[in-house]
């Protein structure tokens, strides 16, 4: 692997990690979306963004958001790593006047740049940024993190239509396709068909890639980045609860709380896999 | 006494406003030609969103614009606004303090041809319940004027409603609107009415003919519900000994409630005059269907003399 795509990698670990501190012990939070989406989130936040922690509302920043706000402990443990604010806020997680929310919330968080995690919301308010950036001849591009489940919203299909139809090539959407929703597979509770296939047809550039290989990731970015007239989704292979043997592919940690001897094992094994993230 | 119509003051005054700024978006959801934002479609295209009829997708579009530092201006039916996309207005605008103005045109029973499913007797109080929000009930084409100035000049999430029908003057194009402010149009003694919107001039004919009659009534228009300080309100009544407030609009949540729960301390017997608990339906023209409601001069009428009965 190469030494950028080790770099981040590593950091998916880190924030991995972050995300079960920051739950702890004897609280649910939401394991299962934030560990699929942690990769995705660390390469947009350690490689591809251009953003200032320093600085959160640079104008010029390009804009993340996470449609699928529950998974914000992923996005909050980047923004700590990256310096939006101090890492031991992390644990501090839901408490009563903590900043960090249950789900994304721009007016108390610095980096979060708006309120998601009611469902389907994200692709339009990213839609929204992107015209006023081609408005203002601003060169920012706007991520957004869409759930799997998720996609059965049906303001997701008006958003992408929009999209579509603007030629907002500076929107790219991720589907972070771990494949389980709250009750189980999606395939079982409503299932949402041949996704990729479903963004061709309205009108997106569309890719298909591993959402644990930084390699992949990177490279669709790219690609997103140099597409002109249309939008890019990256339909994401995600692994839900990823890193955690006993809460990989399970809709059981998609909001749970660990025992003091699972997070002992959560931490463990993702340190493991981090060790192994050596250079040949 | 000149009528003009809400929803043509509107489109012009916003067309005006975004000429001088360049921030400021009107988004329409297939509507634009009954909105009036087409005036600013034909000429300021680059303003202009066609959302397609999508009201989810413009309310949550219209914050994204807003969150990178845009006035948007969502505009449809008032109850496609304030139904359909309740959630959007919710999470993405308020719960954000954004700056979106949502203008729910045809608002109240004015579109009386199309029936209940696109009459909004519920709007204000849908829209008056959700924190950080204002409202905002213009009581003819000049306040619908002066409200659409006050509220582009507003940082923050805004519901305008307006109506679809040519209103008569009640106020000055001189008066000023200042969100909060309610506005006396006829001093009174006896009873104080407070009206909202579409009433207002129903309530200037209910106390002139009234007082005829040796009925004192004092005409209060209510053109903000919210914010609205109850000293306000409490000050409006002095000097009266009842209050009735009139509104085309549900008496659940709407004026009648603001102005219950601005009076909760005062011993002042009060009625309310609006929409009982039901639906619109269609008609042919506006005023057999505001007659079948009892939202005319006559019904408000006996309403105030009640008011004063009982005080």
């Amino acid at each position: 692997m190469a030494t950028l795509h080790l770099e981040l990698a590593r950091k998916g670990c880190e924030l991995r990690r972050l995300v079960v501190e920051a739950i702890g012990v004897g609280h649910r939070g939401h394991f299962g979306g934030a560990l699929s989406a942690a990769d995705v989130v660390a390469c947009l936040y350690f490689h591809t963004l251009r953003h200032r922690p320093h600085e959160p509302r640079w104008p010029d920043r390009d804009r993340f958001l996470l449609s699928k706000g529950h998974a914000a402990p992923a996005q909050y443990a980047a923004l700590a790593l990256a310096g939006y604010f101090p890492r031991a806020d992390l644990v501090n997680l839901k408490e009563l006047g903590c900043h960090l929310q249950g789900h994304p919330d721009t007016l108390r968080t610095p980096g979060v740049e708006a309120n998601t995690g009611a469902l389907g919301q994200g692709l339009s308010l990213a839609n929204g940024m992107a015209i006023a950036a081609r408005h203002d001849g601003r060169p920012s591009r706007h991520y957004v993190i869409i759930g799997d489940g998720e996609l059965g919203e049906g303001q997701v299909w008006e958003a992408a239509m929009f999209s579509a139809a603007r030629r907002l090539d500076n929107v790219c959407a991720i589907i972070d396709r771990n494949g389980i929703q709250a009750t189980g597979p999606i395939c079982d509770r409503m299932d949402i068909g041949a996704v990729a296939d479903k963004w061709r047809a309205f009108g997106w550039h569309t890719l298909e890639i591993d959402g644990h290989d930084p390699a992949a990731i990177v490279g669709a970015f790219e690609a997103a980045t140099t597409t002109r007239g249309r939008p890019t989704a990256l339909v994401a292979r995600t692994v839900k609860g990823k890193g955690i043997s006993f809460a990989e592919n399970t809709a059981a940690f998609h909001n749970n709380e660990f025992t003091a001897d699972q997070y002992r094992t959560a931490l463990a094994e993702l340190d493991r896999t981090r060790a192994a993230l050596t250079a040949p | 006494m000149t009528s003009r119509n809400p929803r043509e003051e509107y489109g012009r005054t916003l067309l005006a406003l975004a000429r001088a700024d360049r921030n400021i978006f009107a988004l329409d959801a297939d509507l634009c030609k009954s909105t009036m934002t087409c005036l600013v479609e034909q000429e300021l295209p680059a303003q202009y969103l066609e959302m397609g009829i999508a009201e989810q997708n413009m309310l949550s579009t219209a914050a994204g614009l807003a969150l990178s530092g845009k006035v948007a201006f969502a505009n449809s039916f008032a109850v496609f606004l304030t139904g359909r996309a309740f959630d959007q207005i919710r999470q993405a605008i308020s719960l954000s303090r954004l700056n979106v103005k949502i203008v729910g045109s045809s608002a109240g029973l004015s579109d009386f041809g199309d029936g209940s499913t696109h009459q909004s007797v519920e709007d204000v109080a849908l829209m008056r319940c959700i924190p950080n929000m204002t409202v905002v009930v213009p009581a003819d084409g000049l306040q619908v004027r002066a409200a659409t100035r006050a509220i582009a000049a507003h940082p923050g999430p805004v519901y305008l409603r307006l109506g679809r029908n040519d209103l008569p003057d009640v106020t000055a194009e001189s008066d000023p609107f200042v969100i909060g402010r309610l506005q006396r149009l006829r001093d009174g003694t006896d009873v104080t009415v407070f009206a909202m919107g579409y009433m207002v001039h129903l309530a200037l004919a209910a106390a002139a003919e009234l007082a005829a009659e040796g009925l004192s009534v004092r005409v209060v228009n209510t053109p903000t519900l919210k914010p609205l300080d109850p000293a306000v309100v409490v000050a409006e009544t002095r000097g009266t000994r009842a209050v009735v407030t009139t509104e085309e609009h549900s008496i659940i949540g709407g004026l009648g409630s603001t102005i219950a729960e601005c009076l909760r301390r005062e011993r002042l017997p009060i009625e309310f005059h609006g929409i009982e608990d039901q639906f619109g339906q269609s008609a042919n023209s506006p005023q057999p269907l505001l007659d079948h409601y009892g939202l005319n001069t006559a019904t408000l009428k006996s309403v105030i003399a009640r008011a004063a009965a009982s005080a």
